[in-house]
């Protein structure tokens, strides 16, 4: 197996990693960094639980190869509350009664992170728009939209 | 678990939607599910060889060219693990031995230090097969045409209650006959008499199952699984291998979805074989996501044959339901489904002369195990559609139909047991209220067919009648409680619930109750299994136990100390006062030290430790041939749901415009989580009924994948959802409480059956009600053309 060695920022931090050429972005932070916040639903990018944030748009990390990841900006569950302080997402969330299991949780997260900042008053189509890739079974999805509408406000 | 940094003290915590003890860990990635434990450059990667046939004997394996294979460390088949197990009937081994039952039976595992030699391995496995014929109809399969899958059968361990056919393929057959449904028949109005099938479904779990199993050198085994049965894994691996009980240790962590699917033991068990090759090893085995859609526990099809009648008035006067369930190539678990889908099967419905036979058939189908409310969902589908119907011809409105013959306390139910006080008649008057139900209205576009539904439901614990819980109280030094369970997490919010009770029993705000966590079986107190929504009312009722068994402790001592009487001391807020001499101290450190007597004379008390222990003890066997007994079931919760909808006549696609919910809670102990339960269970069902089923043709599944098995996705729930529920108390509650967490998906497969007809006249065979189906049968019909 040939491997690369990258240097990328995870979560503000710059990491250089040795790689795999077949290993993929989410088996990276799984295994290479312990980044374990980030879930595998499917390994085929169908569910969304790993979502992360790659140069600031939401990608499905099991789809990427970590070793096209050279200089890129990543930025995972781990990464959204700073200094202990959760994200106004994150608390709303929280309060809207949104998580159930908490597996679909991190990519959820990390999709609306992306769809608010690119959009701070998202429609509510396009809200639900936003996380049609991210399948969360327990919830419904009704407290998740209500979180990143009550966010948005 | 700890608590969210929070000031918030809740003093009263029965009754208040407190934040989730588990939640702070879910949004910041930091909650541990078994795929983030750590286990450092020693663990192996397992892969299982599974069978491509259908039904085919196994004429000869051989393990030689995988074991060579450099990197892997163990090689498993069914040879070494002859032991039968199961739940309920013990017709299942880890890997098949002799004979191959569905495509995915697991015929052998490999472990390797990789998972890319795993598979490498897995695939040099050689198996050769003699091609046997299938079963894949439940109705054929129960009749002495179909060739015989599990030619045993006889000689299978099974409980008392179930009731098998050795030289058939039917391992359970329950029956009800109460009162005289021939005779009844001449006096019926109205009868509507229909068949509908209910296809397989997967429960779709977002973490799909994974277990890592290793023995020490000493022949102990560790098992960490997702799982919802850590106490029934225990109990039936350590059978399957032949070791004690005590000598084979789950520990359980966080749960990412289960519905039933982690419950009882499926694909753990492969691991722990594996492990037993190579001592030291830890070996980790996680379903991929095909896997997991069609190799482990799916729903099973139904196929209900229903005949009901009325009389002039629209009283309901007979129901004969025969249903065959099509229970795959195992029915270890699925023979208690059938069980509950025939001692259930007349509905919360008020009906005198009944006749069920609920059989339950092997297949070579996918195996059907428990899914959310099990028996109920696929028995009310037909029922319940077949009830809207009979409405209509008694010319009554649905609503005052429901109403006048649904169950109310006192009513002698299908299997002679009487009804306790409930709540569906309020259910029902809830939801309609909610949908202005009686009112017809306009369509938003001529386009499109305006119509609403309703339809009730009702759900027992299925379980065996003496399902046990049992739970401990702690406490610090800092007055911190510590409750120990062995009930699961799995996302429904039962350690956020338990530890409300633990500090309402005790007396101490919710804040300062930690759940002893993980679930583990070598510290946690025993606990049945994660499922049938029992963990509410009965591990409800060992964690109060437990709490008001801690707080007797602390009072008897301080009673000591300050010479008075228990009845005049209480526990407020984590102190203890006294009413009558208005002393007070903090729990701080007499839980743990005790109390100093008078004079330097000694000491009193000691570290508190409050035991918990709850099982029913009242339910009693139904007879064999008719299904009577006194107590079939511990309770049952009840509900009714509601839509109002619209079909668009140029697609046949259904929009829901509003949806309502309402189930009789007994009490609610966290009402946000309440509706949280309700919503989710709503959804759930409502993507059960519109987008999914197991497609299976000669026993393979063609849709193995989220791109081919459609669920709901956040799009499609884009209407207002409203959840009135209904608290008419459990008299053997705790506060009250009952289970909710399964009853919200079971009626709503009718429930939208019954819009989609009274929008379009059109009532299909059964779910899933796809755009094109219900387009070809609007077009069939003459409604488009």
């Amino acid at each position: 197996m040939n491997y690369s060695t990258i240097t990328l920022t995870v979560n503000d931090l710059v990491e250089t990693v040795d790689v795999p050429q077949n290993m993929t972005l989410l088996q990276m932070i799984r295994e290479k960094l312990s980044l374990t916040g980030t879930k595998n639903g499917c390994s085929a990018g169908e569910c969304g639980a790993c979502t992360v944030l790659m140069n600031g748009e939401p990608v499905n990390s099991c789809m990427v190869l970590a070793a096209e990841c050279d200089g890129a900006e990543i930025v995972t569950v781990e990464g959204l509350a700073k200094g202990g302080k959760l994200t106004q997402l994150q608390d709303a969330i929280i309060k809207s009664g949104g998580v159930q299991c908490g597996f679909c949780t991190p990519g959820m997260l990390i999709s609306a992170t992306a769809l608010l900042k690119r959009n701070a008053h998202p429609t509510d189509v396009e809200i639900r728009e936003a996380i049609v890739g991210n399948l969360c079974r327990c919830t419904g999805y009704v407290r998740i939209v209500d979180a990143i509408k009550q966010t948005a406000k | 678990m700890a608590n969210l940094k929070t000031k918030e003290i809740t003093t009263n915590p029965i009754g208040a939607s407190v934040t989730r003890n588990d939640v702070y860990e879910k949004v910041t990635g930091s909650a541990v599910y078994a795929d983030d434990i750590q286990f450092g450059g020693k663990l192996l990667h397992a892969r299982a060889v599974r069978s491509p046939y259908p039904h085919a004997l196994i004429k000869r394996i051989d393990t030689s060219k995988a074991e060579a294979l450099p990197g892997v460390k163990a090689v498993v088949t069914g040879k070494d693990f002859p032991n039968r197990i199961g739940l309920y009937l013990q017709d299942k081994t880890i890997f098949a031995t002799d004979r191959v039952r569905f495509i995915g039976d697991p015929v052998a595992a490999v472990a390797a230090v990789s998972d890319e030699i795993a598979i490498k391995a897995a695939a040099l496995v050689e198996v050769e097969y003699e091609e046997l014929e299938g079963v894949y109809d439940a109705e054929f399969g129960a009749s002495d045409k179909a060739p015989l899958i599990h030619p045993k059968l006889g000689d299978y361990i099974y409980p008392n209650f179930i009731f098998p056919k050795p030289g058939t393929n039917i391992s359970n057959h329950f029956k009800i006959r109460k009162g005289d449904v021939n005779a009844a028949w001449p006096k019926c109005e109205h009868i509507v008499e229909r068949t509908f099938r209910v296809p397989h479904i997967q429960h779709v779990p977002i973490e799909t199952h994974i277990a890592i199993a290793q023995m020490d050198e000493k022949g102990k085994v560790t098992l960490w699984a997702s799982s919802q049965s850590p106490f029934a894994q225990r109990n039936l691996i350590a059978h399957a291998l032949h070791i004690s009980q005590s000598d084979l240790r789950v520990i359980a962590p966080l749960v990412g979805g289960g519905f039933g699917s982690k419950a009882g033991v499926t694909m753990e068990a492969i691991p722990v074989a594996l492990a037993t090759k190579c001592k030291g090893w830890p070996v980790k085995m996680i379903l991929t996501r095909e896997e997991e859609f069609f190799t482990n526990f799916v729903r099973q099809g139904l196929t209900a044959h229903v005949k009901i009648g009325c009389d002039k008035a629209g009283n309901l006067l007979a129901l004969k339901n025969t249903m065959y369930w099509d229970g795959g190539a195992s029915t270890e678990y699925g023979v208690n489904v059938t069980r509950a889908g025939g001692y259930s099967s007349s509905g919360p419905y008020d009906i005198p002369n009944i006749e069920n036979d609920s059989i339950c058939v092997y297949t070579n189908h996918p195996i059907g195990g428990a899914y959310r409310g099990f028996g109920m969902s696929e028995m009310h589908t037909g029922l319940d559609q077949a009830i809207d119907e009979l409405a209509e011809k008694a010319g009554i409105d649905k609503v005052t139909f429901l109403k006048k013959n649904g169950v109310v306390g006192g009513d002698i139910l299908a299997t002679g047991m009487t009804m306790h006080e409930n709540g569906l008649l309020q259910c029902i008057d809830n939801v309609a209220k909610s949908l202005d139900f009686s009112k017809k209205e306009k369509p938003t576009s001529p386009d499109r067919l305006r119509g609403k539904g309703i339809a009730v439901m009702w759900k027992a614990p299925a379980m065996p009648p003496n399902a046990g819980s049992s739970a401990w109280v702690e406490l610090a030094e800092d007055g911190n409680v510590t409750v120990g369970l062995g009930g699961q997490e799995i996302g429904q919010g039962t350690f956020t619930v338990m530890a409300q009770m633990a500090a309402a029993a005790l007396g101490v705000p919710y804040e300062k109750v930690r759940i002893a966590g993980p679930v583990d079986t070598q510290y946690s107190p025993y606990e049945w299994q994660t499922v049938a929504s029992r963990l509410t009312w009965s591990m409800g009722n060992a964690v109060r136990m437990a709490a008001a068994d801690a707080r007797k402790q602390i009072l008897e001592m301080v009673a000591e100390a300050w010479k008075e009487k228990i009845e005049d001391l209480d526990i407020v807020n984590g102190i203890v006062v006294s009413y009558k001499s208005e002393q007070e101290t903090p729990l701080e450190n007499i839980v743990i030290y005790g109390m100093p007597k008078k004079n330097d004379e000694g000491w009193m008390g000691g570290p508190v430790i409050g035991r918990g222990s709850f099982m029913p003890k009242y339910v009693t066997g139904l007879d064999a041939e008719t299904g009577q007994g006194p107590r079939a079931v511990v309770h049952y919760t009840v509900g009714c749901e509601g839509l109002d909808i619209e079909v668009e006549k140029s697609t046949g696609k259904i929009h829901v415009l509003k949806a309502a919910a309402a189930f009789d809670v007994g009490k609610a102990i966290n009402p946000e989580l309440v509706k949280g339960q309700i919503e989710g269970g709503f959804v759930q069902g409502l993507s059960s009924a519109m987008f999914e089923e197991i497609k299976l043709k000669k026993g393979v599944m063609t849709n193995p994948s989220f791109v081919d098995y459609r669920i709901a996705t956040a799009p499609d729930i884009n209407f207002p959802l409203e959840t009135p529920y209904v608290e008419v108390p459990q008299d053997d509650g705790p506060w009250g409480a009952r289970g909710v967490g399964e009853h919200p998906m079971v009626p709503t497969i009718a429930a939208l059956g019954n819009a989609i007809y009274d929008a379009t006249g059109i009532r299909l065979e059964g779910p899933p009600f796809s755009a094109e189906k219900i387009y070809l049968a609007m077009l069939d019909a003459g409604i488009v053309k």
